[in-house]
């Protein structure tokens, strides 16, 4: 489905400290007995950000400084573990639109990129900064400018890095890949004919 | 110059190269489960598409099943909206499903292969991190998101990069007591939980030779614990040994000109890999996870690590948090670690030479006071076979619980769970927090009989010293 191109993306963030977040701590498993993925955002860090008995956890992810945030910062290897879209899902669902980390699990990361969830990658130190300035300044405004390869804070700026192919998709706002693959159905059957395998 | 298994399957796959540089790639066989597939058939509703070759999708049901339940409707009223999501699904759109009537169901990723539909040269996709596990057939087998789930179902290909190959040979004969699971366990303590971000994972050397399909599924079906999307090994006569006379095995003639295509596809000898990495077999541990990612392992008879034997800020804050989380001493030896839980099943190691292993070892010995030790197979098949053996019977004396198959105690999603900060010898996949279903259960991950060895002691015990390996050197 072609989109609105996403070049930027502007907003308060919060920092989720931490590497390897996997997609168990994004959304736990026991909360993905369901058939669509409404609802999900609630479910978003649940065990990051609440105790067994329910009550909130004392982490950025509750504080109300960070409450409008809609970027997460956070470490490296993040998203990793399970496949399931219901992570970067809940994040969606959750208010956020972009994820800043050190690095991104490949599922994870492909899985963000198709719902136009934006995952860029910038440096331990630059990280560093971005969550020093937020904590200072929560109001702070981050433009992520994914054409220039920029993390804007205030009017100061990080750089960051996104996949080439990633970077093309959303500029172009053919993030999700469906109609482009629909139209190829020619070309498949073609490829599926030289395979004796795929014969019925 | 020659092609690797990867890039010959990868080019007689590849259909056209789409605008923003990625290959639209044909996916062979599509595998589906009940837990990432509702969503993408609903997907496929509001845009009015339909299943484009339903033949080559294959679902079953294995997350939400419960293993101490058989009669439907189950207690857990979410569970069973699930499964009949899924048997709808099936039904509307002319898709095979392996239900739990038909003595097939079972963790897709063992039903695949014992069904014959896992074949090499093919590439498979489910909705399962899992899927490398397939590649131990010299497929390209990968996990996908819901929204590719979609895409499968709508136009059987999906959209993605090319992966980088690195070759991982494993050479020489591994110790007694020490296992695939060992194998696949040292080699992401080495190269880490990221360190295959990018790159399909080619298995090979002597010791992957001589590994029987289910051992290379174990090790395959690890790739993603090492950031490695796939993993494969090259196809050869246990391959072909192995799929003969399945249900969805070539037949006849088609047989020999199936093997004759599938040794096609293996990796040339003058092809180039990306990376190399070479492993000595006899140098591998039983190995036992402390922390809170597939890569803190260490031999059993190592001592966990400190806080201070990490070499920077951000390997210091993991090692704390997972010390902290795992409520473990830094510099403490890992043997002796009281548990309370032992489960033996799950994609990793729930097939039937598992068992066999395992009831071979535990005959005479009995589940220690205190410890809820189960047993879960990873299909109906392995279960009938193992209880045809008489292996029930053995696992039932000496006091652990053999259940029915499903995903089982690996994942939260169905009754099997932790209660609280319960501490679990397990032979699943992950021990990240949380993951076996209790926010503070901790999960110790190993080999089935190094399970089996905490089973019987009460606490993580070296195998070769419990069960008395012969030859062990120890």
């Amino acid at each position: 489905m072609s989109s609105t191109p996403i070049k930027k993306v502007t907003g308060k963030a919060v920092f989720v400290p931490g590497d390897d977040i996997d997609t168990d701590r994004i959304i736990p498993a026991r909360f993905m007995k369901c058939i669509t993925f409404d609802g999900l955002g609630e479910y978003l860090f649940y065990d990051v950000r609440k105790t067994e008995s329910g009550e909130n956890k004392n982490h950025n992810l509750n504080d109300p400084r960070f409450a409008e945030a809609s970027i997460l910062v956070s470490g490296n290897n993040f998203g990793c573990g399970s496949s399931r879209e219901h992570a970067p899902q809940s994040i969606l669902r959750a208010g956020y639109n972009a994820v800043i980390a050190g690095s991104f699990a490949e599922i994870f990361f492909g899985n963000s990129t198709n719902l136009g969830v934006v995952c860029v990658i910038a440096s331990d130190a630059d990280r560093k900064i971005i969550a020093s300035a937020i904590e200072i300044h929560p109001e702070l405004e981050i433009t992520i400018d994914v054409e220039d390869y920029k993390i804007w804070y205030g009017d100061q700026f990080v750089p960051c890095e996104i996949k080439l192919g990633a970077r093309d998709s959303l500029l172009s706002g053919n993030y999700d890949p469906l109609d482009e693959l629909l139209v190829g159905a020619v070309e498949v059957s073609r490829t599926a004919s030289t395979l004796p395998y795929m014969q019925a | 110059m020659g092609k690797s298994l990867f890039e010959k399957v990868w080019d007689a796959h590849a259909v056209r190269r789409l605008v923003n540089g990625q290959t639209q790639l044909l996916i062979g066989t599509h595998l589906i489960h009940e837990v990432t597939s509702p969503q993408a058939f609903g997907m496929l509703r509001d845009r009015h598409l339909k299943v484009q070759y339903p033949h080559r999708t294959f679902a079953t049901v294995d997350h939400i099943v419960p293993t101490n339940e058989s009669v439907e409707p189950y207690s857990d009223p979410l569970a069973q909206g699930m499964i009949e999501e899924l048997r709808k699904n099936c039904a509307d759109n002319n898709v095979t499903f392996f239900d739990t009537n038909t003595g097939r169901q079972g963790v897709v990723h063992i039903v695949g292969p014992e069904q014959g539909i896992t074949q090499p040269g093919t590439t498979i996709a489910c909705g399962d991190s899992h899927t490398a596990t397939h590649g131990a057939f010299g497929a390209i087998a990968f996990g996908i998101g819901t929204s590719q789930v979609r895409d499968v179902l709508a136009t059987q290909t999906i959209a993605l990069n090319e992966l980088k190959v690195r070759r991982i040979n494993v050479d020489g004969t591994l110790p007694p007591g020490v296992y695939a699971k060992d194998v696949v366990l040292h080699i992401i303590r080495l190269l880490g939980t990221q360190g295959g971000t990018g790159y399909a994972y080619e298995y090979a050397g002597t010791t992957f030779d001589e590994f029987t399909m289910e051992e290379r599924m174990t090790v395959c079906n690890m790739s993603i614990e090492g950031g490695a999307r796939v993993g494969y090994v090259n196809p050869d006569e246990t391959t072909f040994e192995y799929l003969k006379g399945r249900p969805y095995s070539p037949k006849g003639t088609a047989w020999d000109a199936a093997v004759e295509q599938w040794k096609s596809f293996a990796s040339d000898p003058d092809c180039t890999f990306d990376d190399v990495v070479n492993i000595d077999a006899s140098q591998i541990q039983p190995t036992v996870t402390w922390g809170i990612t597939p890569g803190q392992g260490i031999g059993i008879e190592e001592s966990i690590p400190t806080i201070s034997d990490a070499p920077t800020q951000s390997e210091r804050d993991s090692v704390a948090e997972a010390l902290e989380y795992m409520q473990f001493e830094g510099g403490s030896p890992i043997k002796g670690k009281k548990i309370n839980v032992a489960f033996i099943g799950s994609c990793t190691n729930g097939r039937l030479s598992d068992f066999q292993e395992v009831a071979k070892y535990v005959k005479g010995h009995k589940v220690a006071a205190g410890v809820q030790a189960i047993i879960v197979p990873g299909s109906q098949v392995v279960a009938k076979i193992a209880e045809d053996l008489g292996l029930d019977k053995i696992f039932i004396e000496a006091g652990f619980e053999w259940r029915a198959a499903g995903c089982s105690m690996c994942l939260a999603m169905n009754p099997d769970k932790l209660v609280g900060d319960q501490l679990c010898a397990s032979s699943s996949n992950r021990n990240f927090k949380g993951r076996q279903g209790s926010p503070t259960g901790r999960t110790m991950l190993m080999s089935p009989i190094m399970v089996a060895a905490a089973a019987v002691t009460g606490e993580v015990s070296d195998a070769r010293k419990v069960f008395g390996f012969a030859s062990s050197g120890i």
